[in-house]
């Protein structure tokens, strides 16, 4: 058992070591096989792994592998826990990497780069996996880091390009804003729990819940609320939450579907799965459920409203895709864990075929990915249109597809929670799906229909992609369709999670919706009815008619608001406010840091200072430095005497 | 008896050490420290140490001491230079010596390693080898730091010889391996020309 | 009887003399060599003595290999002292100041 879990991570992690480090001998195919095999096989016993564990009920497996080491009776292990939310996560990452995998044949096909880039994404596939299989927080740190190294080297895969460095920079320094919190956090865990184990500390939180810490001043804070929040804010830079959520964006420099959907349908969900994992740390603290409902409200709106205007602006192909993890985690914060899963997995499947699709048009257009050149390309790539209408509804959460099953939920869940902030969240989340709506499908029209504006030269050559790019793609369509309908049931409701996901009597929402719970068809009945529904045609609606109607209405509208436009196309100021703030601040703090601490204290009195004595007493010692040996000799002897004289005398 | 020896045999010892450093010669002096190894033997001797005190003699006074003889006579040394300072700095080094000698008294004197404290051993019986014995303790218990010591003379050889060598530019020598090694082609040279004609005396008369 | 005393005392002795004779000869080289390998043998004296008193014959192996590594010792100071001499036709111990900093 413990050889087959074992295997799953290591099996991309040869083919990444294989692929980076004897690409070159191995060639393109070499680099290709190696790397799909490593995570097909890590696929299929996931698959196996979830069949044992979910389907027919197995035990979860907590062990571990490898003792790093025992420092002061605190043992650092490599360890797996798998239950059900981990085997579910597992099926979820190793799939949706499988199928980038076999689509970067397709896509990366001319980049010299091509053994490098299997290399990076099957690392990418091992850092998930060690993460999401972790059994303790020094594992979880482990993959947490391996991640955004792997994501700082896609960003920057094109490092002769200038804005991709700047861009892995920032991804990079963001993240480990983040990360320093995540690192407080676990040495908070570290130190009141005096363990890393899950279990351990699992186990004896319900016993810490009303002890309190003295951080400064007389404030007593609770133990519980300080952890949960530390290991949110590493969360909030991994999954790019306001306003930690300013690395995303640039994130596109990579390769651009595919680093995208790395980062966006993959990495993102790290944070997520880490909060459903520490449920029980979470549940013990309400304040924290707030902090992260909030956060996550407010990222959600603000990044879908960003979706629509700025993207007018760079007018790129796969820039679309927004953090669209703010629903995820607010889900998380209304205790409504499951949810949150459940949407993370439908949510990577349509997210992924979004990515996919957006790639595949890139393709067809010869990495040119000005969407004012697209339009009118449902006839010449039947199966990216098809397949992008389905993520695309999914993604709006149109009844039937996945996205609506998942999203629905939150939504209900948000409704139904009585945490500070529920209702600002829910107002949010209702915004958000109207936005999201508006944005997602103005880009689908822009691209798929309307007049073609692309030139003759390309049009000429406009065809839909190879195999390896459109099978994903429709692999993906499946479960953006039916996984939905699939898992709603058990998932959120027939108590699939017990054992994973620690939920407190008092909020647990999920519950209260399941006395209402009638089956998938009344589910889909009363999402249809509902609010939610309607916002989404209506954004759907207005994009219609906005951009494919009357497109000089978007032209006015920006000028109506222009002061408002203004604020989003800088992405609310984020940038400008890290930049003159956080760098700007830093660069102050350096400089004086620089003249008065470095030039004049360090430079100035301890280096050349220490130089200049010391130039100074060997100038002094100098005469006595004779260079005639006898002198040397002379000071030896009469040295000797005064220790034997010194010995002989004590005793 | 033995005790008459012994103080015999260490007076001659310490006059003889006393000399080494004092004489003018060098050649004196290393001959009176072959004197001083000679009596050190004779100790050794009484001490039982019979093995170490044969070493004594023909190691060092064979070998070592033939050495110091060899580089003293082969120097053309002047002396005089050599010997600045030495009363200036006799008071100081007999001041040290005494200083040293007390103190090494306090700690090795009679009160603590006395025949009371420490009575002579039995002596061995006549079949008893020291040579033997220590043979057998030295191939079994230290037959490494006994390598150690081989590889430590081995490396003094090397030393000793390659410091001295002296390549000698001047000095005409064979070396067959070139000689066996060398080519036709390097000593006989085989040159075209054209063939002489014949000069006839009656042209030459002529002209 | 001699005692061990006796035995330890002529090599603090000897000890002594050639202490003193580096002293006194501190500008002759071969000299010098000389007091240092006295030295050794008031070493080597104590050695054996110990050897004697405690029946144990490992003191006298101790011997063995301090004039082995005497011996080297002479032999590479020796070629020093030649390889000095030829070069600075000198053996003044007072004009080797070359590690002077």
């Amino acid at each position: 058992m413990k050889g087959l879990y074992l295997m799953i991570p290591m099996a991309p992690l040869i083919g990444s070591i294989i692929a980076g480090l004897f690409g070159r001998k191995i060639g393109r195919t070499g680099a290709h096989t190696v790397t799909i095999a490593g995570v097909a096989v890590a696929f299929v016993l996931s698959l196996i792994t979830f069949f044992k564990i979910a389907v027919f009920d197995g035990e979860t497996f907590n062990g571990v592998v490898y003792t790093w080491m025992i420092s002061d009776g605190i043992s650092f292990d490599v360890g797996f826990l798998i239950d059900k939310l981990t085997a579910l996560m597992m099926v979820v990452v190793t799939f949706v990497s499988l199928m980038v995998h076999i689509y970067t044949i397709g896509y990366m096909a001319d980049d010299d780069g091509y053994q490098r880039f299997f290399s990076y994404i099957a690392l990418f596939t091992f850092s998930m996996l060690m993460l999401v299989m972790a059994n303790n927080f020094m594992q979880l740190f482990f993959g947490w880091e391996a991640v955004g190294l792997v994501s700082y080297l896609l960003i920057g895969f094109w490092f002769k390009k200038e804005s991709a460095i700047y861009a892995n920079m920032k991804a990079f320094i963001v993240n480990r804003v983040g990360d320093f919190g995540f690192l407080l956090g676990i040495a908070a865990v570290l130190m009141y729990f005096g363990s890393v184990d899950y279990a351990d500390v699992f186990a004896a939180a319900p016993h810490m819940k009303d002890m309190t810490i003295q951080i400064w001043g007389d404030q007593q804070w609770s133990v519980m609320t300080v952890i949960c929040i530390l290991l949110f804010i590493g969360a909030m830079g991994k999954s790019a939450q306001a306003p930690l959520h300013v690395w995303l964006p640039d994130s596109m420099e990579g390769p651009t579907p595919i680093s995208a959907l790395i980062h966006a349908a993959t990495m993102v969900t790290a944070g997520i799965f880490m909060v459903a994992r520490m449920s029980p740390l979470y549940e013990l603290s309400e304040t924290a459920l707030s902090f992260v409902l909030v956060i996550g409200a407010i990222t959600a709106f603000s990044m879908g409203l960003l979706g629509v205007f700025v993207r007018s602006e760079e007018r790129r192909v796969g820039k679309e895709r927004r953090s669209r993890w703010g629903p995820i985690h607010y889900t998380m914060g209304a205790s409504a864990y499951a949810a949150g899963i459940f949407h993370l997995m439908t949510h990577a499947f349509f997210k992924a075929l979004l990515f996919l699709g957006a790639g595949s048009v890139i393709i067809a257009m010869h990495h040119d990915q000005d969407i004012r050149n697209m339009g009118g390309l449902k006839k010449y790539m039947p199966i990216t249109y098809w397949t992008s209408l389905i993520g695309s509804l999914a993604l709006i959460g149109f009844p039937g597809t996945a996205g609506f099953f998942s999203k629905d939920a939150i939504i209900e869940a948000v409704w139904e929670s009585h945490l500070a902030g529920s209702t600002f969240a829910w107002i949010c989340v209702l915004l958000g799906v109207f936005v999201t709506a508006l944005y997602s499908f103005r880009m689908f029209f822009l691209v798929f229909h309307g007049e073609e504006r692309m030139d003759e030269h390309t049009k000429h050559h406009l065809k839909e992609s190879p195999k390896v790019v459109t099978i994903p793609l429709i692999c993906l369509a499946i479960p953006s369709l039916v996984a939905g309908m699939i898992g709603v049931g058990p998932l959120l409701f027939g108590g699939f999670f017990e054992g994973a996901i620690h939920v407190d009597e008092a909020h647990n929402v999920l519950e209260h919706m399941g006395e209402e719970y009638t089956g998938v068809f009344g589910f889909l009945i009363h999402g249809t009815l509902g609010l939610p529904f309607l916002l989404a045609m209506a954004g759907i609606y207005t994009a219609w008619h906005v951009y494919m109607k009357r497109p000089d209405l978007a032209d006015q509208i920006k000028a109506r608001f222009r002061g408002f436009y203004d604020l989003l196309v800088r992405k609310y100021g984020f940038d400008e406010f890290n930049d003159r703030f956080f760098a700007g601040g830093s660069r102050q703090l350096a400089k004086v840091l620089f003249e008065k601490g470095d030039a004049t204290m360090i430079d100035g009195i301890m280096v050349n200072g220490t130089a200049k004595s010391v130039g100074w007493i060997a100038g002094k010692v100098r005469n006595i430095q004779t260079g005639m040996l006898y002198h040397y000799a002379f000071a030896m002897i009469v040295g000797m005497l005064l220790l034997v004289t010194l010995f002989v005398l004590m005793g | 008896m033995e005790s008459v020896l012994f103080y015999l045999f260490s007076a001659v010892l310490v006059g003889s050490a006393v000399a080494v450093v004092t004489v003018r010669n060098p050649v004196f002096a290393v001959l009176f420290l072959v004197l001083a190894f000679f009596t050190t033997a004779a100790i050794w001797l009484l001490l039982e140490a019979e093995f170490l005190a044969l070493v004594l003699i023909l190691v060092y006074v064979g070998a070592v001491m033939v050495l110091f003889l060899f580089v003293v006579m082969m120097l053309d040394i002047n002396l005089v230079p050599l010997r600045e300072g030495f009363i200036r700095f006799l008071p100081v080094a007999i001041l040290v010596a005494i200083v040293a000698f007390a103190e090494i008294a306090v700690v090795l004197g009679p009160q603590h390693f006395g025949l009371e404290q420490i009575p002579s051993p039995v002596a061995h019986a006549a079949d008893y080898s020291n040579t033997k014995e220590l043979g057998r303790i030295l191939y079994t218990s230290y037959a490494y730091p006994f390598e150690i010591a081989a590889l430590i003379l081995l490396v003094a050889i090397i030393a000793a010889i390659s410091l001295t060598l002296r390549r000698r530019p001047d000095t005409k020598y064979q070396n067959p391996a070139v000689q066996v090694e060398v080519k036709r082609n390097d000593r006989v040279r085989m040159v075209k020309m054209a063939a002489e004609k014949k000069v006839s005396h009656r042209e030459g008369a002529s002209s | 009887m001699i005692a061990l005393s006796d035995c330890l005392l002529l090599g603090a002795v000897l000890f002594c003399i050639s202490l003193a004779g580096i002293f006194i000869n501190r500008k002759n080289i071969i000299i010098l060599l000389m007091a240092i390998e006295l030295m050794l043998l008031a070493v080597n004296i104590n050695f054996v003595a110990f050897s004697h008193f405690n029946g144990d014959a490992t003191g006298q192996l101790f011997v063995f290999f301090v004039l082995t590594v005497a011996a080297a010792e002479a032999a590479i100071g020796l070629a020093i002292l030649i390889l000095l001499f030829r070069n600075r036709h000198t053996i003044n111990v007072a004009h080797l100041d070359t590690l002077k900093g």
